[in-house]
Formats: structure tokens, sequence, C-alpha cells
């Protein structure tokens, strides 16, 4: 691929390719996670309302979902943004994969596509079907449509991961077998990952909602509403967290025997050995590979490749230099790991107060609630930390071991306007999208329309 | 060949059902803002919102289809289109973030703003525009440099009078389709009001209309002569077509009835003109560089790509019939009963 045209400029195109996609990813993450788990709450709430004949969980669907029809239209258009964003800042890479990862990208749209329809009519329908159940049975597409096509695209990252499905002749990607290039190696452990922590970051973001809500308790008759939500959030953040430290788990075994070099500079560890140590934060001197200021737990880095402590762990220095990752991703897993446990904590102390009776007049104490009110934001970052961590963690391909992405970026001019514009867009976007929701909510009381949903079910 | 045949015809159905319903939604927008701004909105705002809001994600999904299907079947459009349209395609997708956007901050949201209602009523004007600038760039003309170099030469693309009257032509075809869609669901609705003032909008869109499409074929020939010609000796009878349904669904509306098959033969006109210009366009996608027989993906992700596309299809089309039954066709809703 010598098709770069020394210009001298061409570093800065790179970078700013480079830039804009990060930004764009970044800002889409968030509203692609509510998009994938929020219709997994607002399904469970409305599931345990008519199964309880309890309006307020009937009210928590209800608003949860009105909220959601904010973050899913931010969602919607960030998703067509990095979808053209592809082929406009990466066109080397598509025409070189683009017909490699071609199923995967429809599938998505056809996933996205399900979702879209059955979303709208999930949406619109609250009071149209006479029996109870046809409205919450709607729920289910539109959960397997932002299942799958987060299960889709993480294919495609997958695929620049872990390259399958086709054979390599003259600089070009042939005999491709589309169903091996979907099913690459890496692409079920990951997806797995995403969805895990997709639902995880959700039950959290609205379990601090609700403890923001309790810590204010601005309508005293929301209170019961606020507390339901709390409960039902933790106990599911509970579950989802511990299914996604499951699924990382497994992620930390697979680079362990695919891509090594990514588990090396997740924890500087730069000579191959057994009984290898886990790196915790600290300092690094890149010349000397010295680290200091860490806390080294001995061992635990070979415990976690490979359920032994005895596992030789390949080190950084076995990998050309001009292929190592860069050393900053460190910090983006130690803090990923962090939140996550962090977030496990604070809900298993929750889960424990609801288990043993001694503790209960803890449950919605003070301490507890400033905890939970934590959790959305520690998991709303562990997933960019996560994202940045993976794909920083490919550095310097684009498509492990064929394409770097030095070698990719787009030629063309106006990349600093557009770069610049698209900056200005995102903060638009993220500004006015947090105002309307706090606005939606704000002065609405939720026990107002739990009485109305008890008046039309004629309890009263 | 054949698989090359078959994808272009998918994504050009896909590009043209794009076309009408994003027509309706970027009209509507227009019409909601004009409403409000000369004070009319208490006739139409209502009816309007009543057929968007449950569709207009939908709408996106196509597009997002058409661009994901060209790259999968035609992997080398994204790179020359990919290169040389970072500008148009950016500012298209800034425009189509913020009507999307701020639309459903207006009309989710706690309360309505002017400003908001302003800015996706005119993005949702431009995003047109500014996606119908790719057909221009697609007749050739445009770009300079070699296949390691490509480039986009915006004075020509600025001067060109073609490239301005396909952009003329795509405002006005948004009024005009999205005025006959929404004159045949006012009189469903038997909402008298909007349906005066839509009526009188599309009567008032449709000459316009017309008279930019001729002057956008007889430019075509300075742009790209051997389409031109391939359109006129091969195809003609499909813009004649075109033209006969344009006139069936103005005299049907100023007759006053028929109004569903006003519509439909609205849709009938586009598709004529949209499909002539097609195939007249073939074999070259990109001219002089993307052929659609040189240039389509290999043969078994092209079988995989249908495949899915037939699966995926069973799936969609009964959906869809369920959505268009529950918010288009279902009279009680139309008519704001439920």
């Amino acid at each position: 691929m010598s098709q770069i045209n020394k210009k001298g400029d061409i570093m800065d195109s790179v970078e700013l390719a480079r830039f804009l996609t990060a930004m764009t990813l970044a800002v889409h993450i968030i509203f692609a996670t509510i998009g994938v788990g929020m219709p997994v709450m607002f399904a469970i709430a409305e599931f345990i309302g008519i199964k309880k004949n309890n309006p307020i969980y009937t009210t928590l669907a209800k608003r949860w979902s009105k909220g959601y029809t904010i973050t899913v239209a931010v969602g919607v258009v960030t998703g067509t943004i990095i979808g053209l964003q592809l082929s406009l800042l990466w066109p080397t890479f598509m025409q070189m994969g683009g017909h490699v990862i071609a199923l995967p990208l429809f599938m998505e749209t056809f996933a996205f596509f399900f979702e879209a329809i059955f979303l709208s009519i999930y949406l619109y329908t609250w009071d149209r079907f006479k029996g109870k159940w046809t409205h919450f049975l709607i729920s289910i597409p539109v959960i397997i449509g932002g299942s799958f096509s987060a299960f889709f695209i993480t294919a495609v990252n997958s695929f620049m991961n872990t390259p399958a499905g086709f054979e390599m002749k003259h600089g070009k990607m042939v005999n491709v077998e589309p169903l091996a290039a979907m099913f690459n190696d890496s692409f079920l452990i990951r997806s797995f990952h995403v969805v895990a922590t997709a639902f995880m970051t959700m039950a959290f973001v609205l379990a601090a909602i609700a403890a923001f809500k309790l810590l204010k308790n601005k309508f005293k008759k929301d209170t019961e509403y606020h507390m339901k939500a709390l409960k039902l959030t933790m106990i599911l953040g509970v579950i989802f967290t511990l299914g996604s430290m499951l699924a990382g788990d497994l992620s930390a075994k697979f680079l362990h025997q695919e891509q090594p070099e990514k588990l090396a500079a997740y924890e500087w560890h730069f000579e191959s050995e057994s009984n290898a140590d886990l790196v915790l934060f600290g300092s690094l001197d890149e010349k000397t590979q010295e680290v200091s200021g860490a806390i080294k737990i001995p061992g635990l880095l070979s415990f976690l490749a490979d359920n032994s402590t005895k596992t030789e762990v390949k080190g950084l220095n076995e990998f050309p230099k001009e292929l190592h990752p860069p050393m900053i991703v460190h910090y983006y897993f130690d803090l990923m790991v962090s939140m996550g446990v962090f977030c496990l904590v604070i809900s298993g102390l929750f889960i424990l107060t609801l288990i043993f009776k001694k503790l209960r007049k803890l449950t919605f104490s003070k301490p507890m609630l400033y905890g939970a009110l934590l959790t959305g934001p520690a998991a709303m970052l562990a997933i960019e930390f996560g994202w940045f961590l993976t794909e920083q963690g490919r550095q310097p391909w684009m498509v492990r071991g064929y394409l770097k992405v030095a070698d990719a970026a787009t030629q063309a001019g106006g990349l600093t306007l557009v770069t610049i514009l698209f900056g200005l867009l995102y903060f638009v976007l993220l500004f006015t999208s947090a105002y309307v929701l706090i606005r939606m909510f704000k002065e609405k009381p939720a026990y107002k329309d739990v009485e109305s949903i008890a008046k039309e079910r004629g309890d009263t | 060949m054949l698989f090359a045949y078959i994808g272009i015809s998918v994504l050009w159905i896909f590009l043209f059902c794009y076309i009408i319903i994003a027509s309706i939604d970027f009209g509507a927008g227009f019409f909601t803002l004009h409403a409000k701004i000369t004070k009319q909105d208490k006739k139409i705002n209502h009816l309007i919102a009543r057929y968007l809001n449950p569709v207009w994600e939908v709408t996106n999904v196509f597009f997002v289809f058409f661009f994901v299907g060209m790259v999968g079947f035609f992997p080398d459009t994204a790179m020359y289109f990919g290169t040389v349209l970072l500008l148009p395609a950016s500012i298209a997708l800034i425009l189509l973030t913020i009507r999307g956007a701020f639309y459903a901050f207006e009309n989710y949201g706690p309360d309505t703003k002017l400003p908001w209602l302003a800015m996706y009523g005119i993005a949702g004007l431009l995003i047109p525009a500014s996606l119908a600038t790719t057909l221009t760039i697609s007749e050739g003309g445009y770009i300079t440099g070699t296949e390691n170099n490509l480039d986009l030469n915006w004075t020509e693309l600025l001067l060109s009078p073609y490239s301005w009257s396909v952009v003329f032509l795509a405002i006005i075809s948004v009024l005009y389709i999205s005025s006959g869609f929404l004159t045949y669901y006012a009189s469903k609705a038997k909402d008298k009001p909007a349906y005066n003032l839509l009526r009188y909008w599309f009567l008032i869109w449709g000459p316009p209309m017309i008279a930019i499409s001729l002057f956008v074929f007889l430019s075509l020939r300075l742009q790209n002569e051997a389409h031109f010609i391939n359109a006129v000796s091969n195809y003609w009878w499909m813009f004649l077509l075109s033209f006969v349904c344009f006139v069936g669904a103005m005299v049907l509306t100023l007759m006053k009835k028929g109004h569903g098959y006003a519509f439909i033969l609205v849709i009938l006109q586009m598709g004529f003109a949209f499909f002539g210009y097609g195939a007249s366009k073939l074999p070259y996608l990109l001219y002089p560089f993307i052929r659609i027989d040189e240039h389509v993906v290999n043969s078994s992700m092209a079988i995989a790509l249908i495949i899915v596309f037939i699966l995926g299809l069973l799936l969609l089309i009964p959906s869809l019939i369920l959505l268009l039954r529950l918010f288009v066709f279902d009279k009680k809703y139309v008519e704001g009963k439920k």
C-alpha cells in the first residue's frame, strides 16, 4: 500500500481523520449504549407492572421510554454519521475490506430497521391494544433488533482486530468467505462484552437518576416510585455486572491467545515471563521500560490470561517496536476495570441490605444513595474507556496485520474544516439533548402519572 | 454481471423509497415551519405530527440501507465517492443530524421553540439539495486527478448550470411530493382547513417542478452527452409516461377527488423519471471511473448479500405493513380519535 502521496501534510490528515473518528465514536457510543440497554429496561418494568398489576412499574416503563425517544434520535443520527464517515475518512480501508465485511454491515442495517419499526409502534401504541400483554410483546422485537445490531456492528469491529475469511493476493483481499469473515475469532466474545456492558450501564444510569431524585426529594409523593426504581435497577445492575465481568475475563483470555501484544500493552508487560504481575496504575519511563509507583499483584496477570499463575505471558519486547500500541492504554484498562468493580461493590452492598433484615435501614441511607448516584457516570465512563482501550490497543493497525491506519486515511482536502464543523455539532447535540431530557422530567412528578394509569385501569 | 444488476436494482429501489418517504418528511417539516410563521399552524401542525412522529426514524433507515448496500455491492464506490464527497457529504450529514435531532427535541421534548422548528424545517429542505450533489458528480466532469490523488473540482461544480438545476429540482420535488401526500392524508382525516391549504400548495408546486425537470434534462446534454442520448433514444417512453402521470395527478387534485389515486400517480411520475434516469445512466455508476460490471463485489459475498436481503425483506415487509396499518391506514388514528 504505497498509495500515499508524500505531500508533507500527510501526517496531519491521518491524525485528523483519527481524531474525527474518535470524536464521533465517543459521542455515538453514549447513545448507542443507551439504545441497546434501554429497551431491556422498559420491557422488564412493563412486564413486572402487568404481572404484579402495579401501576408504578408501568409508569416507570412509560417514563423511561419517553426519555428514550430523545436519546434514540441522537443515536440514530450519530450512527448514520459514523456509517458514512467510514467511507469518507477511510476510503482505502473500505475499498480493500468493504467487500469482506459487507455482510455484517448489511445485517446491522436490517436489525436497525426492524428495531426502528417496532420502536415506533411501541412508543405510540400504549393505549391502542385491548389485551395488556400485546403492547409488552412489541418490546421483544425492539430488544432483539437493538441487541442484534450491536452484535453485527461488533462483528465488523472484530474483523479489524482478528481478520478472517479471505486470502491476500497482490495487495488485494480475494477468495472471500462471508461467514468466516463475520464469525471471526473475536466476534462472539466481543459482542457478548458489548451487549452485557450496555445492559449494565443502562441499569446504573437509571439507578443514578432514581438515587438523585431520592436525594433531592422534591415531590414527597414520588418517594415510593423512585425507591422501587432504585431497587429494580440495582438488582438488574448486579446481575448484568456479573455478566460483564465474565465477558471481560473471557476477553483477557482471548487476548492472551490471539492478540498478545494488546494484552501486554494493557499491562506494561515487556518481558515474557510466567507468574506475571498485574500492574495497577503507576507511571512508565518508556525508555528504560521501568514502571514506578504502581500497585503490583504478583501472578494475577498470568492467572487472568489462563487461570494459572504458571502461564507464561508474552511481553511487548517480542514484537517490533513500530508495532507497539500506545502505552496510554494501560490507564484506560485500569480505569475501565476500577469503574466496573466500583459498580459491583455498590450494587452488591445494596443487594446485601435487601437480603439481611438487620441492614434494611441502610438501603436508602444517604451514603448508599450517593454511591448509587455515582454508578451511572462510572458505568458510562467505563464504556468510553473500554472503547478507547480496544481501539487504541489495535494501533498501529487498521486491519490487524494487513492495513495500517497511516495508509488508510483520506487524501481529500477540507478535513480540518469538516473536523471543526462536526466538533461544534457534537457539542450542540450533547448540550441540547441533556437540556431537553432534564426539562422533560423536572417539573413532572411521577405520582401523577401513576395515578392516571391507576385511574385508567379502574383501580380507584 | 447478473449480481451487478440485482445489486443496483435493489439499491435503486431503496433509494427511490427513501426519496419518496424522505420528501414527505422533509417537506412536512418545512410546511410546519411555514405555517407557524404565517400563523396557520393551528390548521395543519396537528395533522402533520400525527403522521410524522411514528415514521421519521424508519425514513432514515432507508438512507443508511442505501449507502451501506452501495459499499457492499460496489466497494470501489467507497474509494471514489468517499474521497471526493468528503465535504459535500459531511455537510449533508450535519444537516441530517440537525434535522433528526431537533425534530425529536421539538416534537418529543417538553415544549416547542421556534428556533428549533426553524432549524429542522430549513435543514430538511437543504438535505435533498446536498444529497443531489452526489448524483451530479456521478455524471462526470467534476473529478480531477488520478486514482491515487482524487479531488473535487469545486469551481466547476459551483459554476455548472447542471448542478444548480439539480439542486433546485431536488428542493421543489420535495415540496411537491410532500404536499401531494399530505393532501391525501388531510382528505382522509376529513380535516378541511389543512386539506385546503395543502391542496393549494400541491397545485402551486407542480408546474415549476416540471419546468425545472425539463431544464435538468436539457442541461444533462452539456454535462454528459452519452447519457442524454441514451435517455432520449432508448428510454424516452419512461419520461413520457412520467409526464402523463403528472398531468393525471394535477387534474384529479384540481377536480378535488381521488386523492389517493392522485398520490399514486405522483409516485409513478417520480418512479418513471427516476428509473428512466437510472437505467439510461448504466453501465456507469461514476462516469468514467466506475462501471457496474467491472466493479461489482465478488460472487460469494454477492450471494450472501442477496440471501440476507431476501430474508430481511421477509421480516421487514410484514413489519412495515403493520406500521402503516397502525398509523397511516387506520381510519380512527388518522382522524385523531386514537
